[in-house]
């Protein structure tokens, strides 16, 4: 399949006061068009930098992406475009809804006009023509009463209908790719359940490429074609749902899944994985989980794994894929989930 | 907000209350007669004196006496200038002094905000920095010395504009910009944190998301959300200003409430003081009521909440 | 991207390494304490760095300034005055230290010469001959003496006020956040004024009008960390265990309180100064001969028409003090101040 956007060789960094913080080591992947890609990993790894350094909106005073990144969209590669080239990228082709909308509406600006100005900007509609699609906007992300809440502001709304005018928004010009960062990790359960259902049915009536960052492997399945697992500012692992649901290969997403309530599994006790993230300040030597992995052997604590591949869709980084490396068990529940996969055939979405 | 108002005003009222009841009974706690030192009076004339002002009844009636008398807007008699009544000599001064206030606070703030924005669109440039250091320098240079300082080399040594007195427009430009500095550098420093803070907040950068030129972001959406906390800083400033008035004026030689205020102290002028304190104390009060009215009013979150409630 | 490498490795670096979950914990960011954070942060600020060296020179003279000149410190009309001289450097012209005055018709006067006085005075004289560098730090030593008691008082009262308000919240709290509403609506200056009015211009008077009327801030910064402080886990915590960890209250407690109390302090002196310094130029400071910056500053623009030295020295060096003071003052704020951490 085409891909749509392919980001190689990404390398982040940031400097503060205490040092230069490595936040991305050398990402790789590709978006195909119409997919949806998930983005999973503990809060820290790095997925929020790496979509904001897809929309160039990481901070220019103490960030650096690195020579010899690429993300590549359209042709061209973002990190070399100018910044008025980039603003015609912006809120086009490319969009975003960002982790909390408490904050990311302008407080002092009507809904309408937050929806209307990316329309006027970038397909020089006049604001009549802006504000009635604004109102169909409204309309299509399930906002109640849209006639009358498009002339109110932000804080006139709650949190899941600000999340809902943020969709709007970020939809508003028909983007050809669409970049959620955790977009219902600060909403209340039931909330996050609807904004999902929203996304999930707005997938199916638009045809836009979209990149879904989450923390939390439960709400993937429902949502994504392929998932991309994020540690320590690198991508450990990346195949399909199915996969990464029912055979992964990396201790950490092992780890993940184990994590995961899921249905069928009895044993009660959620498994957390120890320790904490890598330092980024100094990353470690070898593979950066090595020290939170009890699968570890010793050459990850020497030299960082390269990507193996497991199937045409589907890769890790990990030592275990080495010829040389010993069979190991996983955890019980990745066997559950391993012996399902060999098994029988299953049906897309059914991973619980 | 009705209510609200309303609750405020009368908050209002009872801390100007509580203000003239402190003033009036530390005034008489002064040690000595306001006649002792000025005149050369015998006894028998001091007592003459204190019997026309009042001062020999015992303290209780002085202070409901001088509560009717200011509650009808009467503050007295001046002791210096014998038979002109306290409120006529304010409102003779008020003039200079409301004059000088409103250029310093319109000139300050104004260029204020500017430098603030600036160094917040160029933070980290000599822009920046050279915004910074007015910032420091107004802040931190006592108005007095900065007058005296702008007096003695701007006025007498290069001679550009005149060294005292109040003659003219021209003789306001000095004193206004040694009371403007304070404002100057808060409304910047203030303005350059908000500016900055908002700058780096989330819905500008879903503004910038939206593909906003910097210019659209720094001006359509971060100004007015960095200016509106900007209000909360007037009210200090306005009372910056009455300080300043003090010193500033004495050093311009111009007949204003400061400068009458300061030789008042000095010659124990009890009823001029007590005036003017009473006058800065209920324009102080007012202005803060002011700013949250003015503030409630430009945030629109404010503005509803308040409605609701 | 994809390497199915064929490096060979050594066939024991695929033994399983020693694991610890205790190690895993480690990884975690070398944690550096508070105060060696905050240390981090405001070494960074060279801008405060440069000012705490000043401060300390300021200090240091204050202390030995007025014994360095050799001038005797009472007054002596033959050499009243005088302007500044140092030997050394009245060579350099563009350096106002060569003992020479011009007058307001440009006539260079030089009454060093003319009256035959052998010594130099550093800072010049005064109007009675006292010399100026002695006077100068004499004034700086009480200044400061006066910020840094005001401050103290002002931190104990206000740190006092707003512990125990935040600390028992309720109807306490209410009450004594009422009366610190009334006072705030009170403007400073006025306090201040009618204060020294009363109880006559001196050092402890208005060290005292100034602490009455500072304590305030203290008193609300105080209270809304020990409030948030009181909210938050560690703190509950250590209440339903029945548990009086001091090290709980060392680690946490103590260091987000003093760091407030640190800044609000820092914010506080150059107040203190700028205040005593206004009350003296209005004519409230303290009585000669005592001198502080502001009584200098006072008298000398009295004749600043005559003898601007007289004025500059003094407002050069208020002017310094408050400068580094507030400079430090920021730099510890950012360096202490949570917000700001990235
Ligand atoms: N502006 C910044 N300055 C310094 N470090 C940053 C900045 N933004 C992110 N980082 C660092 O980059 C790493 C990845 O952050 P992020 O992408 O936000 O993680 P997440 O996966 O939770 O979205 C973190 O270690 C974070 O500390
Ligand atoms: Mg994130």
């Amino acid at each position: 399949m085409e891909s749509i956007l392919q980001v190689k060789n990404l390398n982040i960094s940031f400097n503060t006061y205490a040092g230069e913080v490595k936040a991305i080591r050398g990402v790789n992947f590709d978006l195909k068009k119409g997919e949806t890609l998930a983005i999973v990993g503990e809060s820290g790894s790095g997925k929020s930098v790496t979509t904001k350094s897809i929309m160039q909106l990481l901070p220019k005073s103490n960030s650096e992406i690195k020579q010899g990144s690429e993300i590549l969209f359209d042709g061209k590669n973002l990190v070399e475009l100018s910044d008025k080239e980039m603003e015609k990228v912006r809120g086009k082709d490319i969009s975003m809804i960002f982790q909390d909308p408490m904050t990311s509406l302008n407080p002092t600006m009507k809904i309408g006009k937050q929806i209307a100005e990316p329309l006027i900007k970038h397909q020089s509609f006049s604001r009549k023509q802006a504000m009635d699609r604004a109102l169909e906007l409204l309309k299509l992300v399930g906002l109640p009463q849209p006639e009358t809440r498009i002339h109110q502001y932000p804080h006139q709304f709650s949190g899941g209908q600000r999340q809902r005018i943020v969709i709007a928004v970020a939809l508003a010009c028909n983007p050809k790719v669409l970049i959620a960062d955790e977009p219902t990790t600060a909403l209340d359960v039931t909330i996050q359940a609807q904004i999902l259902d929203l996304m999930k049915n707005l997938q199916k009536k638009i045809d836009t490429s979209i990149i879904f960052i989450t923390h939390d492997l439960g709400v993937v399945a429902n949502v994504a074609d392929r998932v991309a697992v994020m540690y320590g500012g690198k991508i450990v692992e990346v195949g399909t749902v199915d996969e990464i649901f029912y055979n992964p290969q990396h201790p950490y997403t092992w780890g993940l899944i184990s994590s995961m309530p899921s249905i069928d599994a009895d044993d009660d006790e959620l498994f957390v994985i120890p320790g904490s993230p890598p330092d980024l300040l100094n990353p470690p030597k070898g593979d950066a989980f090595a020290l939170r992995n009890r699968y570890a052997m010793t050459i990850d604590l020497e030299e960082e794994p390269p990507m193996f591949k497991v199937s045409d869709t589907h890769y890790a980084a990990t030592w275990l894929l080495h010829p040389d490396a010993p069979e190991v068990e996983p955890p019980l529940a990745v066997q559950k989930r391993q012996h399902k996969f060999r098994g029988n055939n299953h049906t897309e979405g059914d991973v619980f | 907000m009705g209510k609200y108002l309303l609750q405020r005003i009368l908050f209002m009222l009872l801390t100007l209350f509580i203000i003239i009841s402190i003033t009036f009974f530390l005034m008489k706690l002064i040690p000595g007669s306001p006649f002792a030192a000025a005149a050369k009076l015998s006894e028998s004339q001091r007592a003459i004196m204190e019997a026309k002002y009042g001062l020999d009844q015992p303290l209780p009636i002085q202070y409901f006496r001088y509560m009717a008398n200011v509650i009808q807007g009467d503050l007295g008699i001046s002791f210096q200038f014998s038979n002109t009544p306290v409120t006529d000599l304010i409102s003779g001064r008020i003039g200079p002094s409301a004059m000088l206030g409103l250029q310093a606070m319109i000139f300050g703030t104004i260029f204020g905000i500017f430098l603030g924005v600036i160094g917040a669109l160029k933070q980290n440039t000599w822009i920046d920095s050279g915004s910074t250091l007015i910032a420091v320098l107004g802040k931190s240079i006592p108005s007095f010395v900065f007058a005296a300082l702008l007096q003695y080399f701007i006025a007498v040594k290069l001679g550009w504009l005149p060294v005292a007195f109040w003659r003219g427009w021209e003789y306001s430009i000095l004193p206004t910009i040694a009371l403007s500095i304070f404002p100057i550098s808060i409304a910047a420093r203030f303005m350059r944190t908000e500016m900055i803070e908002v700058l780096s907040s989330d819905y500008i950068v879903l503004a910038r998301a939206k593909g906003a030129s910097s210019f659209e972001v720094a001006f359509k959406h971060a100004l007015r959300n960095a200016l509106i906390p900007v209000v909360t800083v007037l009210g200090p400033l306005a009372v910056s200003l009455m300080t300043g008035s003090l010193v500033v004026e004495k050093i311009f030689a111009i007949p204003g409430l400061g400068e009458q205020f300061v030789t008042s102290i000095n010659v124990l002028d009890y009823p001029v003081i007590m005036g003017t304190t009473i006058l800065f104390a209920a324009l102080f009060i007012f202005i803060v009521l002011v700013v949250d009215v003015l503030y409630s009013i430009i945030d629109p979150r404010i503005r509803l909440s308040g409605g609701e409630n | 991207m994809v390497n199915n490498s064929n490096k060979k490795f050594p066939k024991e670096m695929f033994q399983k390494a020693q694991y610890d979950e205790s190690l895993a914990e480690k990884i975690e960011k070398p944690s550096l304490s508070f105060w060696q954070d905050a240390w981090l942060r405001v070494r960074k600020n060279k801008a405060a760095i440069v000012s705490l060296v000043i401060l300390t020179l300021l200090f240091i003279m204050a202390l030995i300034g007025p014994y360095l000149s050799g001038h005797p410190t009472g007054q002596n009309v033959a050499h009243s005055n005088l302007p500044p001289k140092i030997e050394a450097i009245s060579d350099v012209s563009w350096l106002p230290f060569d003992g020479t005055l011009t007058n307001r018709n440009g006539v260079t006067l030089t009454p060093y010469e003319d009256r035959q006085i052998e010594e130099s005075y550093w800072f010049g004289t005064d109007s009675l001959g006292r010399d100026l560098f002695t006077r100068l730090w004499e004034g700086v030593r009480i200044s400061l003496l006066i910020a840094f008691l005001a401050t103290a008082i002002d931190m104990v009262i206000g740190v006092s006020y707003g512990a125990i308000s935040g600390y028992f919240g309720g109807r306490v709290d209410n009450i004594m956040q009422r009366i610190i509403e009334i006072l705030s609506g009170i403007p400073n200056l006025v306090i201040v004024i009618l204060l020294i009015l009363v109880l006559e211009p001196g050092i402890l008077s208005i060290t005292l009008a100034l602490a009455i009327t500072g304590w305030v801030t203290m008193a609300r910064v105080v209270r809304g960390q020990v409030l948030k402080l009181k909210n938050q886990e560690f703190a509950l915590a250590s209440k339903t265990l029945g548990a009086r960890d001091f090290r709980i209250i060392y680690k946490h407690l103590l260091p987000n309180l003093v760091g407030v109390i640190i800044i609000n302090t820092m914010f506080t002196i150059p107040n203190a100064i700028f205040f005593e310094a206004f009350l003296s130029f209005i004519g409230l400071g303290l009585q000669p001969p005592d001198a502080s910056l502001g009584t200098l500053i006072e008298d000398g623009f009295k004749v600043i028409l005559l003898y601007p030295y007289m004025l500059l020295v003094p407002a050069v060096v208020i002017s310094l003090l408050m400068i580094t003071f507030n400079l430090l003052a920021d730099g510890l704020r950012d360096a202490f101040d949570p917000k700001m951490r990235d």
